[in-house]
């Protein structure tokens, strides 16, 4: 610390890793958010999440590539993979929800046609689109504001949006009878049915949402980039467990620190590394998650008491 | 058991086809034995009637018919999900290289096959433990174990720089990894399998496995597997160590993928990070789910199948290209959950079933009422 230039470069290098952080904890929310409601509300793995991802992406990329600008390129995303969900819900999902196993075979089928159907209608890539807002440069670092600023933003007000959604309006109280007791819902005159698909198609608009996100931010876009966005939403969903918003705040913030600090010290390998290894340690000592463990922690003390 | 009166007369073949038949499998008839015999000798001969390409090709479909016998083995009969199973297959194609051309002699590659099909199995093993006695369940265990292949996917990937060997088996990263053929042997001569031998070795090994299997699950194991998927809570309260049947399975399942792996290196001399990745990844569900997940046979069937037909595309038989395999392949997947979630062979067995249930009614017979009217 004698050194007059550590000091300072010591304060860049917590700044950098700090954007970092929140770099990775935006797209690990983004990324976890559509998934975490489907599967925190109704029980279903969507193997094809990365894909209903990608759809937002094309759904946005290619309005945009015609000449629209960019954030109505990113409404046309959110609202073609809104419509994709709801169809898929009404032709697949919805014969699957007393078969978890079966709904998550089947929609992997679903995820390997989309994939391969982008490549073959649009090609092997299509132009990427220039990351908005800019950068800050600070010492010898720089970081995207639109990435480790917007994003991390962007994500905690979804959150923070659907809990207001889920806990203050009726249509979220239905929801989540629907989802506690089915028979008893129903005989309270909830129709089920339009809850699941309701709840279907809002993860479905936030996948599409973190598509037209990330539209402008993943480089070249490619019909295999689902596969980055699976990886971490499986993981995020898996160690936060079924609670959505507590689960998915969580898991993103745990996650997020060995990501962002594995990716800064050693290079964005070792981060990623690190980020599965720490999921397959989580799963091991709390295999529900961490919503899961906290629950069953309550549970004990207040039959303790 | 009571004592039969006519186990006097019960022929020899009955006795040996004993071991091979129970209610886990599908054909306990003299008619499916002859059938399987049929179908075996014409595989057995088809290299006498096909080009030295359509044989070099079917041993890939046998190698990796090995790899849907794994999956349909755990999930089909024990109700373990795993969408990782492609990780033994990969562990060990890549143990049999990195051991193969450290030792390049035909020892060295036999002590390769025994090597690798011993660390892929060690791998399922450690993971099995960790899944089971850990309480990992259901959704959660096919959830890891497709995150364990893609991280193995991830790790290979990035194995390209020279620092990345084991004594002289460079992994190379996407490049890939050169593999030796399969010998038998002693020092540097032995005998290569290739080609025509390499297909016969592989449908040896093929039927040999598929009926020990068909011993295992109509054995008492079997049915406790059975027990253990049906109803893992009642199964317990039985008395019987559910994560530890589990774990026998998982790790059985690692070894048949692991000689898959073996097979499937040797086959092409070649391993490269994709044997991990989620396209490849898919294809044991897809090949399970459609030959039906209860049925070895139709495991085994389907993989051939279904692999012939990506064979086909590719290589521009047909009216599509390849390009629209995987878009079929995932559309069958979809398809059979939807419309016949038992897969292919269970559900003709049911309409076999069916079919002569309603020749007997028909036919007036007194027998036939001995069934539950339902």
């Amino acid at each position: 610390m004698t050194d007059p230039i550590a000091v300072p470069l010591s304060t860049y290098s917590a700044a950098a890793l700090f954007f970092q952080f929140l770099n990775s904890f935006g797209f690990i929310v983004l990324a976890t958010v559509g998934l975490a409601i489907i599967f925190g509300m109704m029980g279903v793995i969507n193997l094809a999440h990365g894909e209903f991802i990608l759809v937002g992406v094309y759904g946005t990329a290619l309005p945009y590539h015609a000449g629209v600008p960019l954030p109505a390129a990113m409404v046309a995303g959110v609202l073609v993979t809104t419509v994709f969900g709801v169809l898929i819900e009404r032709t697949v999902v919805r014969h699957l929800y007393d078969r978890l196993l079966d709904s998550m075979v089947a929609t992997w089928g679903l995820a390997l046609v989309v994939s391969q159907l982008l490549l073959i209608v649009f090609g092997s890539s299509l132009d990427s689109i220039s990351t908005p807002m800019g950068a800050v440069s600070y010492g010898p670092f720089s970081s995207s504001i639109y990435r480790s600023v917007f994003l991390p933003a962007v994500a905690l007000l979804i959150l923070a949006g659907l809990y207001v959604v889920f806990t203050r309006t009726e249509f979220g109280i239905k929801a989540r009878a629907t989802i506690e007791d089915p028979e008893t819902a129903r005989a309270m005159g909830i129709d089920t049915d339009r809850m699941y698909v309701a709840t279907f198609a809002i993860g479905s608009a936030l996948a599409g949402l973190t598509g037209a996100l990330y539209a402008p931010a993943l480089g070249s876009i490619t019909p295999n980039r689902g596969s980055t966005f699976l990886v971490e939403a499986f993981v995020a969903v898996v160690v936060g467990g079924p609670s959505v918003i507590v689960g998915t705040l969580s898991a993103a913030g745990i996650l997020s620190v060995f990501n962002a600090t594995g990716s800064f010290l050693f290079g964005t390998f070792i981060g990623q590394m690190l980020l599965l290894l720490v999921a397959i340690v989580a799963l091991r000592v709390l295999p529900d998650g961490i919503t899961g463990y906290v629950e069953s922690w309550r549970q004990r003390r207040r039959a303790s008491e | 058991m009571s004592e039969r009166i006519d186990a006097e007369s019960e022929s020899l073949l009955e006795r040996v086809r004993a071991p091979f038949e129970g209610p886990n499998t599908v054909g306990s008839s003299i008619p499916f034995w002859v059938g399987l015999l049929v179908a075996v000798g014409a595989l057995a001969a088809y290299p006498q009637f096909v080009g030295v390409y359509t044989v070099i090709q079917t041993s890939r479909y046998f190698a990796l018919a090995f790899l849907a016998l794994s999956l349909c083995f755990i999930w089909g009969y024990a109700g373990v999900l795993s969408f990782g199973q492609v990780a033994f297959f990969g562990i060990a194609a890549y143990a049999f290289g990195i051991i193969g051309l450290n030792f390049g002699s035909a020892t060295g590659v036999m002590a390769g096959l025994a090597g690798a099909v011993l660390v892929s199995t060690a791998a399922a093993a450690v993971v099995g433990y960790f899944m089971f006695y850990g309480g990992v369940r259901d959704t959660y265990v096919t959830i890891m174990t497709l995150v364990i292949a893609l991280v193995l996917n991830t790790f290979m990937a990035q194995t390209a720089g020279s620092e990345w060997a084991v004594g002289e088996a460079q992994l190379g990263g996407f490049n890939g990894m050169d593999i030796p053929s399969l010998t038998f042997g002693i020092g540097q001569s032995g005998l290569v399998l290739e080609r025509v031998a390499f297909y016969y070795a592989l449908l040896g090994t093929l039927v040999v496995t598929y009926l020990g299997l068909r011993v295992l699950v109509n054995s008492e194991f079997g049915m406790t597997m059975v027990a253990v998927r049906e109803d893992e809570a009642r199964t317990a309260t039985f008395g019987y160590d559910v994560p530890f049947v589990k774990l026998v399975v998982f790790t059985i399942g690692g070894a048949l993928a692991a000689v898959g792996g073996v097979f499937y290196a040797s086959w092409g001399n070649y391993i490269d990070p994709t044997v991990f990745g989620i396209a490849f990844a898919a294809l044991p569900v897809v090949w399970v789910s459609v030959g039906g997940r209860e049925s070895l046979l139709g495991a085994i069937g389907a993989t051939l199948a279904i692999e012939r037909m990506r064979t086909g595309l590719s290589s521009g038989i047909g009216p599509i290209g390849s390009e629209w395999a995987l878009v079929i392949v995932g559309g069958l997947l979809l398809g059979v959950i939807l419309f016949m979630p038992a897969g292919v062979v269970p559900t003709l067995e049911e309409l076999k079933d069916r079919a002569l249930a309603r020749g007997r009614k028909q036919s007036g017979s007194t027998t036939a009422t001995e069934e539950p009217v339902e």
